[in-house]
């Protein structure tokens, strides 16, 4: 009676196991044949006549466990296992007798119930842990990976499932990953061999190193479900803008979600910068180049600042494309801290516009730090920042030298007297 | 067995100060320092990743094993446990912080990690006095006191002499001791008022208005002068309300230009943190420093005389109340020279 219980119960959990979860959670990928259950009668036979004989037939299931647990092996090691598997199952042939007895009964649930009463009361002679078993049934007994259907973290999947784990191994932040919406899903459904490598070998053929390869599908792991010819087509655009292949690769390491955008989108990005900026095809090729996400972000921040250094600011056409061809970050700096510094800069430090223009890396300093030097430099009566006087300080070593060497040749005082200092203001 | 970065946050906890820069806000400060510890504690090395030893099918092309056995041990590394799937072990600190100060002031600032924040709650029980830097200039009036906002009026102030503000500091201060008097629990009329007056110990406990216990005049060079004020249960705000008033009691007009904190309860400039020292092993530094202060606090007090046990139950009491006399001490003698 408990026996037919226990039976019954394992029976439901298995059913439980390969019924489809069409939640947000994530799925299993079991053996080669992904598991679509409830859609086609078609299922993986071997695999669905193994999951509700658990219980029945102790001794042809424990072979049937190892024949689906090489399955499952071969797969998260190679390729080549899969003739092994071919093999194993030749000299399974009591599996096809309970095919036709298993696979009408899926849908209906009391019938199973009652097979398996009936198998039940003959299992009861057999099922017993003081039987004798030879040393390979011995070493074949092992017992399935009890992964969850459902989870909202990958750590669970992860010893099983070879895409992650080779993900592992490249590098990639899962933790980070599995936070984002849907990225998990997608991540476990990727065959390595079908989807991921493909992908990994054509950013290695770009000129991708391979240490970047982490770190780009870290922060975009879309990626890897992108179609290679779209990706191939925005490679062949890049490269008929004349971007040379070291460009590219490099673009691609820096801005991860560049290949992701569009032909006509990266065109479109392009075309705006030069019009905009009115610089030379050679130029917007060097700023791009060197700050690959203009071409990945939004345009009206960007619009923004432009607008912000005309008007507000008061720079000149000429004085804007200098300024952006010496630190391209400007355009995508935030408008408050950019407006912040400069207003520092040009009223309370009195630096005219074509100083600034000059040395443009002191709009891309903390305005912290700026102000706690020339605040110091003033108490010292050292702020002199015109080149035409004596005893000149240029802007830019001023923002970029370290603390030490700050103090020692442009203050000509102590580093402690400069903390001292910090904790008057 | 515990790892590295445990051990070393075991070590981190506890009070420390830092020197808050002005025009940022004590939120950006607090939540820098959080991201600073966890950046030196995710740093610390890593435990060794754990085996566990599976039976793996033997490859195609090996003859098969003696006695047909089909699998191999292999010791395999955990995956579950890999830090890039598990996350770094440290994701969120309590770090709490002591008396707020606002975006526009500077100053020290207390912040306790861990199981620091309990000893903030006592910092807050305990009636600890704050000494604030005041610099302020004369001939305007604005909305809100300070020297940036909408100017309400401005004035000229060539008839303000030294002589005068000290005057009109000391009627504050009058004014302020009085208000100590009235907000303590204490009748007035009583023996046990005088001897708490005569230790220094008369004062407000638990919320009051703010009051001033110490106020003097360092530097007068008009139109700026800077004043130093010792207080309890104040606000930055009221501050430069303070300021503008002095101006209205000299006939004339006065803004604060800046509001500075030198010290918070035990806690002086000397131990604050500058923005260069806000990494982990500085903090480390700053947490051990204090404790050990504390350590030889509990050990003088021990060994030395034991005076109104009734008040003094922690060590950070004796400190705050010794400070407490020695500010109003000062404050008093300053209105007696006066």
């Amino acid at each position: 009676m408990s026996m037919f219980s226990a039976c019954a119960m394992l029976c439901l959990r298995c059913r439980g196991l390969l019924s489809p979860k069409n939640s947000t959670h994530l799925h299993y990928v079991h053996v080669q044949h992904s598991v679509t259950v409830g859609k086609s009668t078609r299922i993986s036979n071997r695999f669905l006549s193994r999951g509700n004989h658990t219980a029945a037939q102790p001794r042809l299931n424990w072979k049937r466990q190892t024949s689906c647990y090489y399955d499952y092996t071969a797969k998260y090691l190679t390729t080549e296992a899969k003739e092994s598997k071919h093999t194993d199952e030749g000299p399974r042939t009591d599996i096809p007798e309970y095919k036709p007895a298993l696979v009408p009964t899926i849908d209906a649930l009391p019938l199973p119930q009652s097979q398996i009463s009936v198998e039940g009361l003959d299992a009861d002679e057999k099922l017993s842990a003081l039987e004798e078993i030879s040393d390979e049934e011995a070493v074949g007994i092992s017992i399935p990976p009890s992964i969850p259907p459902a989870s909202v973290s990958l750590q669970d999947y992860v010893d099983q499932s070879e895409t992650l784990t080779k993900l592992v191994q490249l590098g990639v932040s899962l933790w980070k990953l599995e936070r984002r919406p849907n990225v998990g899903s997608m991540l476990l459904r990727l065959d390595f061999n079908r989807d991921v490598a493909p992908c990994l070998l054509f950013l290695k053929e770009i000129g991708v190193e391979d240490s970047r390869l982490g770190y780009i599908i870290s922060h975009n792991p879309f990626i890897l479900s992108e179609n290679l010819e779209n990706l191939q087509a925005r490679v062949n655009y890049l490269t008929s803008r004349k971007f040379s292949s070291e460009t590219v690769a490099s673009m691609v390491s820096r801005a991860p979600y560049l290949l992701s955008f569009s032909v006509k989108r990266l065109d479109n990005r392009l075309g705006f910068f030069q019009q905009q900026l009115k610089l030379s095809a050679s130029n917007t090729r060097n700023v791009v180049a060197r700050l690959p996400r203009l071409l990945c972000g939004s345009l009206e921040p960007v619009k923004e600042n432009l607008k912000v250094c005309e008007i507000e600011f008061g720079f000149k056409q000429n004085e804007i494309q200098h300024i952006v061809i010496a630190i391209p970050k400007v355009l995508t700096a935030s408008k408050k801290k950019l407006t912040q510094i400069f207003d520092f800069v040009h009223n309370t430090m009195k630096v005219p516009h074509h100083l600034i223009t000059k040395f443009p890396q002191v709009l891309n300093s903390k305005f912290l730090r700026l102000r706690e030097r020339h605040l110091f430099l003033e108490y010292l009566g050292k702020a002199q920042y015109d080149p035409d006087l004596p005893s000149y300080i240029s802007l830019d070593r001023l923002a970029s030298l370290p603390d030490e060497i700050f103090c020692t040749e442009l203050a000509m005082a102590t580093l402690e007297d400069f903390y001292l200092f910090q904790k008057t203001l | 067995m515990r790892s590295p970065a445990v051990r070393m946050f075991h070590r981190l906890e506890g009070l420390f100060c830092v020197y808050k820069p002005a025009g940022v806000h004590w939120k950006l400060v607090r939540d820098t320092i959080e991201t600073n510890l966890l950046k030196g504690l995710n740093d610390t090395p890593a435990p060794p990743l754990t085996h566990e030893v599976r039976f793996l099918p033997n490859p195609n092309n090996e003859p098969k094993a003696s006695g047909g056995l089909m699998l191999r041990p292999v010791s395999v590394p955990v995956l579950s446990k890999h830090p890039l799937v598990t996350g770094p072990e440290f994701q969120h600190l309590k770090v709490g912080v002591g008396h707020r100060l606002d975006t526009s002031s500077s100053g020290v600032l207390v912040l306790a990690v861990g199981n620091g924040n309990k000893i903030l709650n006592d910092l807050y029980g305990i009636q600890t006095t704050r000494d604030y830097t005041l610099e302020g200039e004369f001939g305007m009036a604005t909305h809100d006191f300070t020297h940036t906002s909408r100017v309400v009026e401005r004035s000229t102030y060539d008839h303000i002499t030294q002589e005068k503000m000290e005057r009109v500091l000391a009627m504050l201060e009058g004014a302020n001791q009085k208000a100590l008097r009235t907000y303590s629990s204490v009748d007035m009329n009583s023996q046990e008022a005088y001897e708490l007056a005569v230790k220094g110990l008369l004062g407000p406990d638990g919320k009051s208005v703010p009051i001033l216990t110490g106020l003097r005049c360092i530097r007068f060079q008009p139109p700026h002068f800077t004043l130093e004020v010792q207080c309890l249960n104040e606000t930055q705000k009221y501050l430069r309300k303070v300021v503008h008033e002095i101006g209205l009691e000299l006939r004339s007009t006065a803004v604060c230009k800046g509001v500075r904190r030198t010290r918070d309860g035990f806690f002086t400039l000397q131990d604050a943190l500058t923005r260069n020292h806000w990494s982990a092993a500085d903090v480390l530094q700053a947490v051990q420093k204090y404790s050990s202060k504390k350590n030889n606090n509990k050990k003088n007090k021990s060994s030395g005389t034991q005076t109104d046990k009734a008040m003094l139950q922690t060590s950070e009491e004796t400190l705050a109340v010794s400070q407490e006399n020695k500010a109003d001490k000062e404050g008093t003698t300053e209105v007696q020279c006066n």
